[in-house]
């Protein structure tokens, strides 16, 4: 194929594929005779155009008498990871945001084909998003054991959606606290904010980080789940869930917490199937879009899983997929728990199958994780992919707070909470 | 109101009361002790992703090391990491741990600036700067101003702006991308001020060193007054360093 080809675009047919096109343009140089817009995506240190840089992008303008543009990052006011927000707004009221990224990029997938060793790769995955380290951690190992054509036993399969559901469990309960911080409601902000300690430290006394860094390894598992660490998990969670009713009734029966929550941040169910949002970002505007339930893996099957749906798009529709998102992930592990699966011990992996083209999905917190591999001759890889369900949604944070008041837009962002390193890579 | 004051009394106490004294439950990998047991040194050097082991003698640069504990697993009678987690140092060499070495890691008094205790020993406002981090670290350090570890109460907060802010905390390895941001922040910053480097990736890039996508020139122009290892940081780890070091004098 010619690079300097152009060539007619799916965008022009579908919108979704606005995001990878753009990829392809930034990364090899194809152009498009009819993309509607070739936005850099991340500035990758490979980048075809290297007179570009990411400090010098110019960002959509408006030439108006009457509106102004507020600038926001690439450094926030928060401990909170860098992008740049430009704000056309009219008054208080915003009119249009442009999101550009690209601040984060550690040159991740070029990273995979340097580091030879399985292991590197795994630490690897576990750094590419610290706030998904199971979910990501997740997808690579059930990619490179499928490479590898190696069946996991039980107890690996057990740990692992266990793993993605505590995971998801202490990532929802600490934005519900983020979500009450930018509403200024203090109660909620501190008890949704301790409630995730628990979780974590869980984590951490499982399998000694409270990120779950070390956990999930291809092949094996370092620290197998046992009966001591099931009457722990029971325990915790008795002593979560009173707590977690008590301040969820309080923060949904809280007018002032409700006047913020309802019709803020919409995104309709026609905007989220135009963007092609995934997980939790499609599932608050009616659109059932759930790994766990389209593509099952690990233990998904068998729990016979049904998404949490809403309807409205809003903020309140997010907080309230969290609240139940959270009921549904401890209803799982309690039910998974019961009976623990024999360790088994299994013949360790072999090498990675020759000439393949491999791909792992897994819905983490936020949504779809997808990884892709594709190996040469002898096995080695000579492609590695990543596509964190963030790179998706971001286009619907900026849509979503159109003909919102600018102060709103922290609750918005919150809402969704987006990865910036995910998205960069 | 009532149901206000019911769910505030059914937190209990939830703070940690002395968070130099705190021990941390289950398992948790903090400072190593390496046993001087004779083991095939090349095969434990190969086991570490980022090349935090030496041998001879046998060391672990916890600047570099991501605290997997693979190789204490491999190797348990040669390697085993305890839950100090008191490990954060303001001497780079202080990280690198060697075998029969079993003592606290500390922060050498001499390094320290006079004006640091002088200024910041009852107040200190920082601002976070992620550079390619993770978010591992930033939630480990918003974790510090909890209600459990509350970081607030001895005077240290993050804040919004580098003009209210006495120094700047770095995670992530430093890309290419916010190298530039990242010293545009640390300039806007007043004197006297302090820099901090959180975490393994930022102290040394961890898995992520000679990425071409970095740029960590940063780091070479300007003295470093506190490293705090770990990946991710505990809470802890990162606030008995700062205490120490805005509390520690000659």
């Amino acid at each position: 194929m010619d690079a300097k080809q152009p060539l007619p675009s799916f965008s022009k047919h579908n919108l979704v594929f606005e995001k990878f096109e753009r990829e392809i343009h930034e990364n090899f140089g194809i152009a498009y005779t009819d993309h509607p817009w070739l936005k850099p995506v991340r500035y990758p240190f490979n980048r075809v155009d290297k007179n570009s840089a990411v400090a010098d992008y110019p960002f959509f303008a408006i030439e108006s008498e009457e509106l102004h543009e507020v600038g926001v990052g690439p450094i926030h006011a928060g401990i909170i990871e860098p992008g740049h927000f430009r704000f056309i707004c009219n008054g208080e009221q915003i009119l249009h945001l442009e999101i550009q990224l690209g601040y984060q990029h550690r040159g991740i997938e070029q990273l995979f084909l340097e580091k030879k060793k399985l292991f590197q790769r795994i630490t690897l995955t576990e750094n590419i998003a610290g706030d998904s380290v199971a979910g990501h951690t997740v997808a690579f190992v059930n990619l490179w054991e499928s490479l590898c054509k190696y069946q996991p036993g039980g107890d690996l399969q057990l740990a692992r959606t266990l793993a993605l559901e505590l995971e998801r469990i202490a990532m929802h309960t600490g934005d519900l606290s983020g979500m009450c911080t930018d509403i200024a409601y203090q109660l909620g902000s501190a008890v949704f904010g301790r409630l995730r300690t628990p979780v974590i430290n869980y984590l951490q006394s499982w399998c000694g980080n409270r990120l779950s860094k070390g956990l999930i390894r291809a092949g094996k598992t370092n620290f197998p789940f046992t009966g001591a660490l099931a009457d722990e998990l029971n325990k915790m969670f008795d002593a979560y869930e009173k707590d977690f009713e008590g301040i969820s009734e309080e923060l949904f029966s809280l007018p002032s917490a409700l006047a913020r929550f309802e019709k803020t941040g919409v995104i309709t169910t026609e905007q989220a199937a135009t963007i092609g949002t995934v997980g939790m970002s499609a599932r608050m505007s009616a659109i059932s879009r759930d790994i766990r339930f389209s593509h099952p893996h690990d233990l998904y099957k068998a729990l016979n899983h049904q998404p949490v749906i809403k309807h409205h798009g809003d903020v309140y529709s997010r907080a309230q997929i969290r609240k139940q998102e959270i009921n549904q992930s401890i209803g799982y592990i309690r039910q998974l728990i019961q009976n623990l699966p024999e360790n088994e011990h299994k013949d360790s992996l072999l090498v990675p199958s020759a000439n393949s083209f491999t791909i792992s999905m897994v819905e983490g917190w936020r949504g779809e994780i997808c990884h892709c591999a594709i190996t040469d001759d002898s096995g080695e890889l000579i492609l590695y992919k990543i596509k964190d369900p963030s790179f998706h949604n971001w286009l619907a944070v900026a849509l979503s707070v159109r003909n919102n008041e600018i102060s709103d837009f922290p609750i918005c962002n919150k809402s969704f909470d987006l990865s910036y390193c995910g998205h960069d890579l | 109101m009532l149901d206000n004051l019911k769910i505030l009394l059914h937190q209990g106490k939830q703070y940690i009361p002395d968070v130099t004294k705190a021990t941390i439950p289950g398992i948790f990998r903090g400072r190593p002790v390496i046993s001087t047991e004779n083991v095939n040194e090349n095969e434990l050097m190969e086991l570490c992703p980022t090349n935090a082991i030496s041998t001879n003698p046998v060391s672990i640069d916890l600047g570099k090391c991501t605290f997997c504990g693979e190789c204490a697993i491999a190797f348990p009678n040669k390697i085993k990491f305890t839950t100090d987690y008191k490990i954060s140092t303001n001497e780079r060499n202080n990280l690198i741990i060697k075998e029969g070495q079993d003592e606290p890691i500390e922060l050498n008094p001499d390094l320290i600036r006079k004006e640091i205790h002088k200024y910041f020993s009852g107040s200190l406002k920082l601002r976070q700067v992620s550079a390619g981090g993770d978010n591992s670290c930033e939630l480990e350090l918003n974790a510090c101003g909890n209600v459990n570890f509350d970081m607030g109460r001895f005077g240290i907060d993050f804040v919004a702006s580098p003009r209210h802010a006495d120094g700047i905390v770095i995670t992530g390895p430093i890309t290419e991308n916010m190298a530039q941001p990242l010293q545009i922040c640390y300039d806007a910053i007043p004197d006297p001020k302090i820099i901090i480097l959180t975490g393994t990736d930022a102290i040394s890039g961890g898995i992520f060193e000679g990425s071409p996508a970095l740029n960590r020139s940063f780091l070479s122009k300007y003295k470093i007054d506190l490293y705090v290892p770990g990946n991710p940081i505990h809470p802890l780890t990162f606030i008995n360093g700062v205490l120490e070091l805005i509390k520690k004098r000659k």
